[in-house]
């Protein structure tokens, strides 16, 4: 797999697939994905009743499935399918079939570096989670909220260990639910037990928990905080220094807490999704500071601007020092960077992605029906009828740009001043 | 209509009311009730008991108040008096025994639908009182065991009926083939990011009414919506724990759904003929989050097909012989203000529609909504006995030629499936999909 550097970066643009071609040799086409350098495009084909294939750049994998579902381009470009044969499921990856086979599986994640693939499975109505081919000694009678590491190496999920009928009430309220570690649970059980984060060395694991239907914290390793709070939400874990942070809900009010303790000396009407920065300076998280006003927090200090709708999709830039996300105001979407909205509005617009020095904002948009990309508030001059996230160059000087017109799968490369001119 | 069963008095037995008391002490009950009266409720109900002159206009809205031969106990306001008056007056010191019996009132005796707040010359809301009721209760742990049972499966699963993740996706598949013998290229694409629209439903069509998710797949299909359903939780957008009073889990089911809508990018969500999720998407559960307004415009079904049948993405064959009369859901009708849109879509899929009386806005509730039919089998006869009223209202309609009762409500549809049994009615009954898939051009 060639790295980013190596891509193809050479500006202009290439035809890589017609897949109206393929109508042809099939019987439906389902909605295309393309890999991460742009120079395939795949998508899952009906060939009969009960037969189903991958197509990419118009060549069928070898072996034929009695269904597919959730094919996704890996970031190493590695093509993921769920696939079934003679009623058993797993993983294909670029048409090769995992060898451990399941009743069901489920909920695929990706390491950041693509080499490691995470699922959910179910096999006889037990639950655990399979890495690579490699699954949990453990199984369990429920699980939810699956976690991959950010290293890729371990995987998480909140599990039931002790078995209840519906209706036992009063069981489920002694806690039987904990969380698992490549399949080894705490000792500890909780009422309920939800997402789950592993730390950055892979070592330590911290779970949103109820304690009982009204105390609710952040348990790590199995332990709980020793403060209770009126409810929290997912936590993090600092990437460098390990501390766990998550939302908490106190008074009615939310604040954001650091090992127990509240960090920020503000108080939200709601607060979400925290994030660190990359060099780990940077504490922000989607808020309320008031009923119906949504905002970016970055170390406790609230944009002045707010939105009404919808504040989502936040991220920082690699080097740390700016945040972008996207919002919504009767229903038009808007783009946010550091608190200043782009003058251009949207029907719609996804994440924001920073070029590598952060000087850069590029985002995928749709007006009138037709999928363009924005960069830095300028529009560029064509539209689509369909395209995928932008990618930068390795310098930031450049975009990749994969589009879809009248069924023509094209690569673009475009340099940034083209757009901004 | 047929007599009804002779009335036989017998107690209620409730694990969930019996084993809450246990654990009550006075300063728990005392601690508990002062915190949401002075610290959760604030401003809103202390503007309505101040507000309240005890005129009992709010008693004719009422069913279980008219069913029960107006008994004051069953007025709206002798639900207040009975509960949250006393709570108020004593300064939080009742007895377990009172809480058992406030929670018996405010869970099963009212279905917040809302009718008397029309009726209060103030407009007070009755039903928020109730539901205050309902969130003390829940704070104390006295809360009937059905209904607690489902505010659990939505903690853990986030839905309402313990559906395990993979399930669901597996149901979705089984619907999906199921119609592909009708409709060879249908699909239901799943985690089809950026697609106009989310679909979302309520836990029991995955477990007991899968028909209704190929129908509603058959319907998508044939007006070739770009749809979408999630392979995730955030899929149900019911929502029982907003009934019984466990705000932070109604506020975590609720963020699971926008969020799911969020990260497909979808324009809209489109949800199943429910009504108490209307409520809870569209009023409570996102307004308890910090949104006024859903974060993505939410669509109910009837609003749905009537946007599909007047675009003409839907056009009927022959429209459905038997004459029908149409229930007015209270979340949909009163707080949604779908009335005439619901009539335009019946009048455009039936022959006949025979308005039973009173309608819209003043409906009368089926009784099980508001969490009541969810309160389980022990409380049946009190939603029969509560809703004679209704039974008489459905039973004018049917002498005036009503065959089949259309309720686009999940509760109400199954709250009136009991209503027909126990009185003898001889409605059938019917969602608008039923019908609409019935009558609508689909390909030969």
């Amino acid at each position: 797999m060639l790295t980013r550097i190596e891509w193809d970066w050479e500006p202009g643009s290439r035809e890589i697939a017609n897949i109206g071609q393929w109508q042809k040799k099939f019987n439906w086409i389902e909605e295309p994905y393309v890999s991460p350098n742009g120079e395939r495009i795949a998508a899952i084909v009906n060939l009969a009743e009960g037969e189903f294939n991958v197509c990419v750049n118009g060549e069928a994998w070898e072996t034929v499935f009695d269904k597919i579902w959730h094919l996704r381009f890996a970031p190493d470009g590695r093509l993921a399918a769920f696939v079934s044969e003679m009623g058993e499921w797993t993983v294909a990856v670029d048409g090769s079939a995992w060898e451990h086979k399941f009743g069901y599986v489920w909920d695929m994640m990706f390491s950041p570096d693509g080499k490691n693939i995470a699922v959910a499975v179910q096999q006889d109505m037990k639950y655990s989670m399979a890495l690579n081919d490699v699954v949990w000694a453990e199984t369990f009678s429920n699980m939810t909220n699956p976690t991959l590491s950010p290293d890729g190496s371990r995987t998480a999920a909140a599990v039931q260990v002790v078995d209840f009928s519906e209706g036992q009430i009063h069981k489920f309220q002694e806690g039987v639910f904990t969380a698992a570690l490549d399949g080894k649970t705490w000792d500890a059980q909780f009422v309920n037990v939800w997402r789950t984060a592993i730390s950055a060395d892979s070592q330590n694991l911290a779970a949103e928990v109820r304690l009982d239907l009204y105390d609710y914290t952040i348990a790590v390793n199995g332990t709980p905080w020793p403060q209770t709070f009126d409810c929290v939400w997912e936590p993090i874990i600092h990437p460098q220094n390990g501390a766990v942070i998550a939302p908490v809900r106190t008074n009615g009010k939310w604040f954001l807490a650091q090992d127990g303790q509240i960090l920020w000396d503000r108080k939200f009407v709601q607060l979400w999704h925290p994030m660190v920065s990359p060099n780990g300076h940077t504490l922000a998280a989607i808020v309320a500071p008031k009923y119906g006003r949504w905002t970016m927090a970055v170390d406790g200090r609230p944009w002045r601007v707010t939105f009404k709708d919808l504040l989502t999709d936040a991220v920082f830039s690699p080097d740390g020092k700016r945040v972008a996300a996207v919002a919504k105001n009767d229903a038009r979407w808007l783009m946010v960077v550091d608190g200043a909205v782009w003058q251009n509005t949207f029907d719609r617009v996804w994440q924001p992605i920073f070029s590598p020095t952060g000087e850069t904002v590029a985002a995928k948009i749709e007006r009138n029906g037709k999928y363009s990309l924005a960069v830095n508030d300028r529009i560029w001059h064509q539209a689509f009828d369909a395209i995928w996230n932008p990618v930068f160059s390795p310098e930031g000087d450049k975009i990749l740009l994969r589009t879809l017109q009248d069924d023509i799968y094209t690569r673009h490369v475009l340099p940034i001043e083209e757009i901004l001119r | 209509m047929t007599e009804a069963a002779v009335k036989e008095e017998k107690k209620i037995t409730d694990e969930g009311l019996e084993v809450g008391v246990q654990n009550l002490t006075a300063e728990r009950i005392q601690k508990v009730i002062n915190r949401v009266l002075k610290g959760e409720s604030g401003a809103r109900l202390k503007a309505y008991v101040d507000t309240c002159v005890h005129c009992g206009l709010c008693s004719e809205a009422c069913h279980y108040y008219l069913s029960h031969d107006k008994d004051p106990q069953y007025s709206p306001v002798g639900k207040v008096k009975q509960t949250l008056w006393k709570m108020l007056k004593a300064r939080g010191n009742v007895s377990a025994d009172f809480i058992k019996r406030a929670s018996e009132i405010a869970s099963t005796e009212c279905n917040a639908c809302k009718r008397c707040a029309m009726y209060c010359p103030f407009g007070i809301d009755i039903a928020y009182m109730m539901l205050t009721v309902r969130r003390i209760c829940h704070l104390l742990g006295v809360t009937p065991l059905y209904i607690q049972d489902t505010a659990h499966s939505h903690a853990v699963t986030m839905n309402q009926m313990w559906i395990k993740d993979d399930e669901w996706i597996d149901t979705l598949q089984w619907q999906e083939e199921e119609a592909q013998a009708e409709i060879p290229t249908l699909r239901i694409p799943l985690e089809r990011e950026g697609a106009d629209i989310m679909y979302s439903v309520i836990g029991p069509e995955p477990k007991f009414q899968a028909q209704l998710l190929y129908q509603a797949a058959v319907i998508m299909d044939v007006a070739g919506v770009d749809w979408t359903m999630p392979a995730t939780p955030g899929w149900d957008n019911s929502d029982m724990a907003m009934y019984t009073g466990d705000n932070e889990i109604m506020g975590r089911v609720k963020r699971a759904h926008f969020e799911t809508a969020a990260r497909l990018r979808v324009n809209r969500i489109v949800m199943g003929e429910c009504g108490h999720a209307f409520r809870s998407v569209y009023d409570m559960g996102n307004r308890w989050l910090g949104w006024r307004m859903p974060p993505i415009p939410i669509v109910h079904a009837i609003d749905f097909y009537y946007e599909l049948i007047q675009n003409k993405k839907i056009t009927i064959t022959e429209k459905f012989k038997e004459p029908v009369t149409l229930h007015d859901p209270c979340n949909v009708i009163r707080g949604g203000g779908l009335a005439e849109k619901a009539r335009y879509v019946v009048n455009a899929i039936c022959e006949e529609l025979i308005e039973m009386h009173p309608n819209r806005e003043h409906n009368y509730c089926c009784c099980a909504g508001g969490g009541v039919i969810n309160c389980g089998p022990p409380y049946k006869m009190t939603r029969m006995d509560g809703n004679r009223i209704k039974a008489e209202q459905l039973f004018a309609a049917k002498s005036r030629g009503a065959k089949i009762l259309i309720a686009p409500c999940h509760n109400c549809h199954s709250g009136l499936e009991d209503i027909n049994h126990h009185y003898g009615l001889g409605y059938e009954i019917k969602f608008i999909s039923d019908i609409l898939y019935e009558v609508m051009d689909k390909p030969a």
